[in-house]
């Protein structure tokens, strides 16, 4: 840990109560992060965002820097089991969460998630390096359909939660369905034919 | 960003309490927003006062047939909300049209008011911006201003207002109750937003330290439909060129009530009351909505850069009456 | 598919025989990226991850001017933050001993020659900490009056020298005015093109490590850990700037998060890492551009304005083509893009003429992006063609074939392979060319729909420099265990990995497990850039040599620790043959009446690009080029405000690019034909031709369904409106 010259632990929920200052160094606070299926605890910068906690702090480096400004996806991770841009993610306010990156999709053997195979069998990528949100998105994606969740192509095609999705609840994903849905994930390569490609396998057995 | 201080709100009271004290305090909902622009330096509070785990995060149905929509309540939870898809149709196409699959289940519904212009100058410290910083100018007057306002604009600010879920909400005639130091208050959403006029600064009528808790959402008139519209540069995961949101009621061929807005045109949600009135008892004819949208643009001020939004507003607003009066009619 | 001879023919004429042809096991089958497991996982390690015990980190300050001088910087306050290490400023930054080119002459002096240009750096312990000490930072300018506009009535467009990387800036074949003065049909057209950007996904990031060891005299050493297409260029370009030896600096780069050109040489943030380090006590020193950083600080295409005078007779036969073209460059470096090139050597116009004429402004400077050159130039071109077709009332595809010229009528050379008379036919007859109408007579509810055909090419380029060393490894027990390849190639989601082991294991004759790669270090034997397309065709010709070299020299069953390095052979047979790789490019759009949004439900590439070494990812790699090309043709403009300075979109929000739901149904094929005489493996590359043409394509189809002609790029749907 860099020395500081100011350190300030706050007790949460308490904090308003005091006259805060000026902090230059900045404003430290103590949390636990459950990342990946293992619990992580260290001090953060309350300006530190879950994508430099990750990557920089605790050497998670499967989430990706491509924009920082909620933009690309390329940041993607499973925040409670929702799929959240850690970029715009303060890591201040998740204390207690569970993350999930790319790297903890697959197990800890070493077997990967299908969706993982099926980006390598369908070639769903090249540079590599929107693949881990990709991933990512694509999983909270599926969870998100199977819960009935709707999108802009759900919407569009019909007329409330009663007339549509399978008997379950469930959204069935046609190729336009997981394009829409898909869409928060920039890839530069272009291999979004092959992204829908892969998940469309996944989400079809 | 500046250093600041976090803690996260206990109750809604105190947390207005706290950020009232404070001139630089905020609000933290999703972030999707805030946390952006602290990172470009165009917003630097020293508190955040975290509301996201405040009881403000339920859809109520009310006996009327309404609805009550806590601040907190994530935008994908409220798209697919069944209630707000079975009777308010408009405002759960808004909120899918909007950002990406990420940023709704982050993004909270008073945060979404409350975004603020997506201006390339607003977003960019280093350039005049009156609404960032009042009296340096505004960059898009003479600038790039191909997405900017061609309503309701002043010299002072061309920004334009860039939520989704806003236009729907304006149509929906939605009310917004907002706490503050002495008490609740409930305004309008045709109330909540301002036209920059000369003090751009000033996005809503919140007073600092007002929280935003819920909004609320009177049932729709019998028979009406509702539905929205958005035209971009590409086919998702981008902030509208222009948008329509409408509520009609046809009977008998003839329009017996309809509540139209726009986005992208304006510094808020653009209620287009003209067009409203243009309509009332005329036959629901895609001559009759153009027409209606022209009661409208009639008063629009385009620049070179933007006029084209106003050809686009018209069939936009045209082609979604069109579907409306059709899915009454079948 | 067969090989016919469609222009080619004249090759068995030539005396000189080709370098030995590879014979292929692994290479044309389709094994998964090598280097997959670690992308799917995120595990894969870019420029940032690897870990580096106890860093700081770098965030520049940057000029807030168009043109002027620094003439004050406060860094008090930002020094006198807890965890700030240095401020970094034109008046204390270490001094470079060679500030030629003015690009990476980072710091060394006052002048202000761009908006985003460095001023200055904070180094701090934290990411947070550097980048709030950055915005402490006070500076006061002495602002001059700028230009940054680029126009066609400019009085003071130049004629570079050579455009890039060494053609002739004009050519003159014929009498080219003369010509289309007399010509019964004529199209006499001007396109533009704007301002774009490269944007790769992973932002441009070096970490630099300064060590200076203990012993008195010893020499410094240097390490960066760079996202790059070039490790050894890297290394060349910097070693000197620093009075470093190049063996003193090493460049580690497994993984590049895409680069498109822009990491292709390295930029003045390379060289302010460096700066940075050198102030950092042998700490690590980070620094990763933002996403709106890159719109100042790592090249851009640059706009053209491109007219086009395009002479035929009657039957569409061209008697005259002239490519005029006008861009910009930066006043502080050349840049000179090379966009009329393609017009000299695509079409049997007897009489022919090119030109190039540059503003010189205060922007940033441009650089590499896809397929410099070809990617504009060939929009401008394959449109006009477009236009001539309706001119002759000839078919597009028909007006391409009756065009086509025997031999390179630029050189006069034979053709290594041409066969883009085959990519149209086949094309046209998969797509279904066939059902296409007249322009604005397709109509299905509020959508128009029309198709629209352009023609591809590239050069098949080789560049020597590459020295690829094979060794016999020994297993765990001394036994044999496999070769290590060693080579300083990139993989910037090219494939590389996967590929250059393919062709190690046929020149090898081993099985494809055998071979164990390594590549993106300078600590290997230097390679050439990955760029122009020119990779496989360089590194694979490099690893061929030296995989014949080493069983020459080791035979079948050598012992562990055999080694043996080979450069890059030369093929002089190569010099006798126009090598270049075509295709043809289709693409249906539908074009929405009342709004003018243009939607791409399907584009069918087809191309003639030697043999593919894995289709599984040779496919990805034409698609890709194929998406960045309709991106081009409908999305991508960096908007330069000519008051500011700057681009103001300068982030992927407003910066364009395709989303998932914008890429419908894109597929590529080629036509499977090694070319011989370009390299052993028959291979011509096929990094950039996926965006070459790809945007006429779209944008013809455009025409073909509105009857709307845009000649500016992006077609954006205010573009299509009629009120």
């Amino acid at each position: 840990m860099p020395h500081r010259r100011c350190h300030q632990r706050a007790a949460y929920a308490q904090v308003w109560h005091r006259a805060v200052g000026w902090y230059w160094g900045g404003v430290d606070f103590q949390l636990t992060l459950r990342v990946d299926g293992e619990a992580r605890s260290l001090t953060v910068d309350t300006r530190t965002t879950l994508l430099d906690t990750l990557r920089d702090r605790l050497s998670v480096t499967s989430p990706k820097k491509g924009c920082d400004h909620g933009q690309c996806g390329a940041c993607t991770v499973l925040l409670d089991g929702r799929r959240v841009l850690s970029c715009l993610t303060l890591a201040v306010a998740h204390d207690g969460a569970e993350v999930t990156t790319a790297g903890g999709l697959a197990s800890a053997d070493g077997e990967l998630h299908p969706l993982q195979r099926a980006f390598l069998d369908h070639d769903g990528f090249q540079c590599g390096y929107c693949t881990p949100g990709q991933i990512c998105s694509a999983a909270g994606m599926l969870a998100e359909a199977a819960a009935g969740h709707p999108s802009a192509v759900t919407a569009a095609a019909d007329d409330g939660p009663d007339s549509q999705g399978g008997p379950d609840g469930t959204v069935a994903l046609s190729d336009d369905e997981i394009r829409e849905r898909m869409s928060g994930n920039l890839c530069r390569c272009g291999a979004y034919v092959n992204i829908v490609a892969a998940i469309r396998e996944v989400s079809a057995k | 960003m500046i250093p600041f201080d976090y803690a996260p709100a206990s109750d809604p009271d105190s947390a207005v309490a706290a950020v009232t004290a404070r001139p630089g305090a905020a609000y933290l909902g999703g972030g999707t927003n805030l946390v952006d622009h602290m990172k470009l330096g165009v917003a630097t509070p020293d508190l955040l006062v975290d509301v996201t785990r405040l009881p403000l995060d339920r859809i109520e149905e009310l006996p009327d047939g309404g609805l009550r929509i806590g601040a907190t309540v994530r935008n994908s939870d409220l798209a697919a909300h069944p209630a707000v898809r079975r009777r308010h149709a408009v405002l759960s196409q808004a909120l899918l049209a909007g950002a990406s699959g990420q940023l709704r289940n982050s993004a909270t519904t008073a945060g979404n008011l409350l975004q603020r212009t997506r201006c390339g100058y607003f977003q960019d410290v280093t350039t005049p911006c009156n609404k960032r910083e009042p009296g340096t100018g505004c960059a898009a007057v003479g600038g790039w201003n191909r997405h900017h306002a061609v309503l309701g604009a002043s010299e002072h600010c061309l920004a334009v207002h860039p939520s989704d879920m806003a236009v729907a909400m304006s149509v929906l005639d939605a009310v917004v109750t907002v706490l503050g130091e002495d008490g609740e208050r409930r305004v309008p959403l045709g109330e909540f937003h301002r036209l920059p006029g000369d003090s751009p600064e000033q996005d809503t009528v919140l007073a600092h330290g007002e929280l935003v808790t819920s909004v609320e959402l009177p049932p729709l008139p019998a028979g009406a439909r509702s539905g929205y519209l958005k035209v971009r540069d590409r086919a998702s995961f981008a902030f509208a060129l222009v948008s329509a949101g409408a509520v009609l009621a046809v009977e008998d061929g003839r329009v017996r009530e309809s509540r139209i807005a726009f986005g992208g045109l304006a510094h808020k949600p653009w209620r287009a009351t003209y067009a409203e009135e243009a309509l009332r008892g005329a036959a629901a004819t895609d001559e009759a909505f153009r027409e209606a949208a022209d009661a409208e643009l009639r008063h629009a001020q385009p620049l070179p850069g933007n006029a084209f939004k106003i050809p686009m507003t018209r069939n936009t607003l045209a082609a979604l009456l069109r579907e409306l009066a059709t899915e009454v009619r079948s | 598919m067969s090989r016919t001879d469609d222009g080619g023919s004249a090759h068995a004429t030539q005396p000189s025989e080709p370098l030995k042809p590879l014979d292929i096991r692994s290479v044309g089958t389709s094994p998964q990226r090598l280097d997959g497991p670690g992308k799917v996982t995120g595990t894969a390690r870019y420029a940032w991850e690897h870990p580096l015990a106890a860093p700081l980190y770098v965030h520049p300050l940057q000029a807030a001017v168009a043109r002027g001088r620094v003439v004050v910087m406060d860094t008090g306050q930002a020094e006198a933050l807890d965890g700030v290490l240095a401020v970094l400023t034109p008046y204390n930054a270490p001094r470079l001993a060679d500030t030629g080119d003015a690009e990476l002459a980072v710091l060394q002096s006052e002048e202000v020659a761009f908006r985003g240009q460095f001023i200055g750096a904070v180094v701090a312990e934290t990411a947070e900490v550097a980048r709030h000490a950055a915005q402490l930072v006070a500076v006061e300018y002495e602002q001059l009056p700028h230009d940054t506009e680029l126009s066609t009535g400019r009085s003071d467009l130049y004629r570079p020298e050579v455009v890039n990387p060494t053609y002739p800036t004009d050519t003159e074949d014929g009498d080219a005015e003369a010509a289309f003065a007399a010509a019964p049909v004529t199209v006499d057209v001007t396109y533009s093109t704007p301002m774009e950007h490269n944007n790769p996904m992973e932002p441009h990031t070096c970490v630099a490590v300064w060590e200076v060891p203990e012993a008195p005299g010893s020499q410094p050493r240097l390490t960066l850990y760079d996202s790059t297409q070039g490790a050894h260029q890297v290394r060349k370009t910097l070693a000197p700037l620093f009075e470093l030896p190049p063996e003193s600096v090493r460049v580690v780069s497994p993984h590049v998060g895409g680069g498109f050109g822009s990491k292709g040489m390295p930029h003045a943030h390379d060289v302010l890492a460096v700066m940075a380090a050198k102030v950092s006590g042998g700490r690590p020193a980070k620094l990763a551009l933002t996403r709106q950083q890159m719109f100042s600080l790592a090249g851009h295409r640059t706009p053209t304005v491109q007219r086009l005078r395009l002479g035929a007779d009657s039957s569409g036969r061209l008697t005259a083509l002239c490519h005029d073209v006008i861009e910009q460059t930066s006043r502080i470096k050349e840049f000179a893009e090379q966009t009329g090139v393609a017009s000299r050597m695509m079409y049997a116009a007897e009489n022919r003429s090119t030109s190039h004429r540059l503003a010189a402004l205060d922007i940033p400077v441009p650089s590499w992006m896809r397929a410099p050159g070809e990617a504009p130039g060939m929009f401008a071109a394959e449109a006009a063609m477009d236009e001539l077709a309706l001119a002759c009332g000839i078919d597009p595809v028909e007006l391409r074939v009756r065009n086509e010229p025997g031999t390179d009528p630029e050189s006069g050379r034979p053709w290594s392979g041409r066969h883009l008379v085959q990519c149209l036919r086949t094309g046209a007859e998969r797509f279904g060319w066939d059902r296409r109408t007249g322009p604005g007579t397709r109509r299905e509810g509020d959508w128009l729909i029309g198709m629209g055909v352009a023609s591809s090419t590239y050069p098949a380029y080789a560049f020597p420099g590459s020295v690829a060393e094979i060794e016999r490894r020994a297993d765990g027990g001394g036994g044999p265990g496999g070769y290590a390849v060693r080579i300083g190639a990139a993989d910037l989601g090219t494939g590389t990995w996967t590929a250059l082991t393919q062709i190690a294991a046929d020149a090898l004759d081993c099985p494809l497990g055998e071979v164990h790669l390594e590549i993106g270090d300078t600590d290997l034997p230097s390679g050439t850039v990955a760029g122009g397309s020119s990779g496989i065709n360089s590194w694979g010709s490099t690893v061929v040599a030296a995989a014949r070299a080493f069983r020459e020299e080791h035979g079948a069953a050598p012992a562990p620790g055999a080694r043996t390095r080979a450069s890059m052979p030369s093929d002089p047979a190569l010099r006798n043959y126009a090598a270049h790789s075509f295709g043809a490019q289709f693409a249906e759009v539908r074009v929405h009446t009342g709004t003018g949004e243009v939607r791409v439900p399907r584009m069918l590439g087809v191309f003639s690009t030697g043999r593919i070494i894995n289709p599984r990812t040779a496919r990805s790699q034409f698609i890709g080029g194929m998406v960045m090309g309709m991106s081009m043709a409908l999305f991508e403009e960096s908007v330069f405000d000519h008051g500011t300075g700057h681009v103001v979109n300068h982030d992927f929000a407003q910066y364009h690019v395709p989303t998932c739901a914008d890429v419908l149904d894109i597929d590529a094929v080629w036509l499977d034909e090694p070319d011989l005489h370009a390299n052993p493996m028959g291979a011509k590359g096929i990094g950039e031709i996926g965006i070459v043409g790809s945007p006429a394509a779209v944008v013809n189809a455009v025409h073909n369904a509105t009857g709307i002609r845009v000649r500016d790029l992006p077609v954006t749907p205010d573009k299509l409106l009629r009120s």
